[in-house]
């Protein structure tokens, strides 16, 4: 008989996806009690944080519990952090956007917690199964966030755009689970690369089939072509802080599996490599060459969102430890400059009738020089100029590929960046130099937005600046998986 | 004893059914049976698996997938609610006001 | 052989039994109304002739995907219930604190009064 209680269930291996949980349990109980509603994104809000502190304690700590389902090491603890991080930024600027469009409800602080806690089980999961169960509790509150709007059909037709497509990818990713298991006899990371000789004749074909789907299905879930076509709609029609949130959050989530399945699991398989050098090519380029033609600014982030997607492919087909650490300090930078460019059209966008084209930015530098000097300095971190983090983000993937001796795709990937520039620039001509047609209307600031606006600049600067270090932490970070 | 690959073959058949049934269909309602009939292939792949090789962990999983569909039918229908208020159609052709 | 198939045949008897039980019941103690509602097919308030295209009452719905999920979230009982003499006190601790989550939705959803019929 199997000891139950004894060490190999560990709750303190989950004390920051628990934390989330009972705070979003706190907020949908007191949620519509009188006057404790207005508490609920305070209560989300100390939840993160508790989380946040809980993660970075995780750091250096190196165990695995539930029968080796969960795993605690660096590398999940990491995406933890970055997980936390992005939903403290992702609250701070939705609570006056909410307002504002009077969608202030307390499910929404419930939602993003649940949400993240399901990042956070992703990352940490060592198991296929646990994998899948955090894809969903991940998905399912995005689902609802994104079509929160209910009288707007806009976000309507985002949300069950995104269910849809979502729904399909999740079918797609079981059935691969349900493939690879049937030919290993196992659901455990670990044994599915140790096993691995042992899968021989109709199982191979078994296995191969299930990875295949599985790449189908994360490759939906991460947005790379030519999985992508629900992307610009979703991110378009959902309210703008949700957006930001889809934009990086689980984006990251999703690489952060792929990098433990596809470089340290699936590896065996060589081809592979080459599958991805084709996804990353074709995500790159699609993206950059669909954002050229986009009015609307947040279409446009959607498409660049998909080019970035692209980028980060490339330390898939590349492999080994400098590629999955570039890859991990490229998904930290987009996070900073992307929410931050988000963070900018949030405020743009409390004023009313604004939907952020293009067009409605003229006359901007005019009335607010500093904040359209901000979403400039975001823009230039966006194509990867210097001194910014975009910079270093790209020059540490393109460098690791180039020693690897992946020419081409660097080659690809370079050309790519050029062409961004022209649709990245067209927001700082815009605004700096276009007439503008009709008066623009002030931006009336809140405390909590020039919070996330000082974060995401001083991470864009400073790590621009200083980026060894976080290349530092990275590369400890998957030490210990690799 | 039938051969396991006659599940599976069962389990995939089931699974393109679905696949197509959501490529195709213009009904949202069907669109949302096609995606749990594409889950319940899976379910049926896991279980054949799980017995043909005498361990329980597969039918466990499917435990799991049952309340996952569950959930995922339970907000699908929530949002086919919302939209059929605004918009009273559930057919997806009409929900073009984002360019698919 | 056939030994094995007893107690399903014990079931089939009891199950028989009980609803032999509970309609002479209701048909010696209850109170007949031949009328009106209690006419209809389907009592739920359904109309069983006319046009199929009527629009129901969105509470129908509402309670059907309610529904939907705590009918299924039971299903993780069952594996419980088969080896819950193995699982011990530990089990039992685990099986209260997932029925605590799933009372968490049902005071959320009393909360926001999605039950309230009028």
């Amino acid at each position: 008989m199997i000891d139950y209680t004894s060490a190999s269930i560990d709750f303190a291996l989950l004390g920051p996806e628990i934390a989330l949980l009972a705070s979003a349990f706190l907020i949908l109980v007191t949620g519509y009690v009188k006057s404790l509603g207005k508490l609920s994104p305070g209560v989300a809000f100390v939840g993160l944080v508790i989380a946040l502190v809980l993660s970075l304690n995780q750091w250096g700590n190196q165990s695995s519990g539930f029968f080796g389902m969960v795993t605690c090491d660096d590398f999940g603890s990491a995406f933890k952090v970055i997980f936390t991080l992005i939903a403290i930024l992702t609250l701070l600027m939705a609570h006056r956007y909410l307002s504002h469009k009077s969608l202030n409800r307390p499910e929404f602080y419930a939602l993003l917690n649940i949400s993240t806690m399901g990042m956070m089980v992703m990352a940490n999961s060592t198991d296929l199964v646990v994998m899948f169960l955090g894809l969903e509790i991940m998905s399912l509150p995005l689902y609802v966030m994104a079509g929160m709007a209910r009288r707007s059909p806009e976000s309507n037709e985002a949300g069950i755009k995104y269910f849809v497509m979502g729904a399909f990818a999740s079918a797609f990713l079981l059935m691969g689970i349900a493939f690879v298991y049937g030919a290993s006899g196992t659901t455990d990371l670990r044994r599915l690369v140790t096993d691995y000789h042992y899968i021989v004749g109709n199982f191979k074909l078994y296995l191969y089939s299930g990875v295949a789907m599985i790449l189908v299905g994360f490759g939906f879930k991460v947005g790379a072509v030519p999985f992508h076509s629900w992307i610009p709609d979703v991110y378009e029609g959902a309210p703008t802080p949700v957006t930001a949130f889809f934009s990086v959050g689980p984006k990251a989530a999703g690489f952060a599996v792929l990098l433990r399945l596809f470089v340290f699991g699936f590896a065996y398989i060589g081809l592979l490599s080459d599958v991805f050098w084709v996804l990353a090519a074709l995500t790159m380029t699609v993206g950059n060459i669909m954002a050229l033609r986009q009015n609307n600014i947040k279409r446009m982030l959607a498409y660049s969102s998909i080019a970035h997607a692209g980028y980060i492919l490339i330390a898939f087909a590349v492999g080994g430890d400098s590629a999955v650490s570039a890859a991990m300090f490229y998904l930290v930078a987009y996070a900073l400059f992307n929410t931050g460019a988000f963070a900018v059209l949030v405020l743009l966008e409390t004023r009313t009738g604004c939907k952020s084209d293009f067009s409605e930015l003229s006359g901007f530098s005019r009335l607010h020089p500093y904040l359209s000097s901000v979403l400039a300095l975001f823009m230039f971190a966006l194509c990867g100029f210097p001194p910014t983090v975009g910079f270093f983000g790209k020059f540490y993937l393109f460098s690791a590929a180039i020693q690897s001796g992946f020419i081409w795709l660097v080659v690809i990937g370079v050309m790519n960046s050029f062409v961004s520039v022209y649709y990245y620039l067209r927001v700082i001509k815009v605004s700096f130099f276009d007439q503008p047609q009709q008066t623009f209307v002030p931006v009336t600031y809140s405390p909590a937005i020039i919070v996330v606006l000082l974060i995401t600049l001083a991470g864009t600067l400073g790590l621009g600046l200083f980026p060894q270090q976080l290349l530092d932490i990275s590369q400890s970070a998957i030490f210990a998986f690799l | 004893m039938v051969p396991i690959s006659a599940y599976l073959i069962v389990g995939v058949a089931l699974f393109a059914i679905g696949t197509v049934g959501v490529l195709i269909s213009r009904n949202l309602i069907v669109l949302l049976m096609s995606v749990e009939l594409m889950l319940n292939s899976a379910n049926l792949c896991l279980i054949a698996f799980s017995r043909s090789q005498n361990i329980m962990d597969g039918h466990a999983f499917v435990f799991l997938v049952l309340t996952i569909a569950a959930a995922e039918a339970a907000v699908g229908l929530a949002m086919v609610i919302t939209l059929y208020r605004n918009r009273e159609t559930i057919n997806i052709d009409r929900f073009n006001l984002l360019k698919w | 052989m056939i030994e094995v198939y007893y107690p399903i045949l014990f079931l089939g008897f009891f199950a028989a039994l009980l609803a032999v039980i509970m309609v002479s019941i209701s048909i010696l103690l209850g109170r007949r109304t031949d009328m009106g509602k209690k006419e209809e097919p389907y009592e739920c308030g359904v109309e069983p002739v006319g046009s199929t295209r009527d629009p129901i009452p969105v509470k129908f719905y509402m309670v059907a995907i309610l529904f939907i999920l705590f009918d299924i979230e039971v299903i993780f009982l069952y594996p419980w219930a088969v080896i819950s003499r193995q699982l011990g006190l530990f089990g039992f601790i685990e099986m209260v604190v997932f029925v605590i989550i799933l009372l968490v939705g049902y005071f959320y959803i009393l909360g926001r009064g999605a039950l309230k019929w009028d």
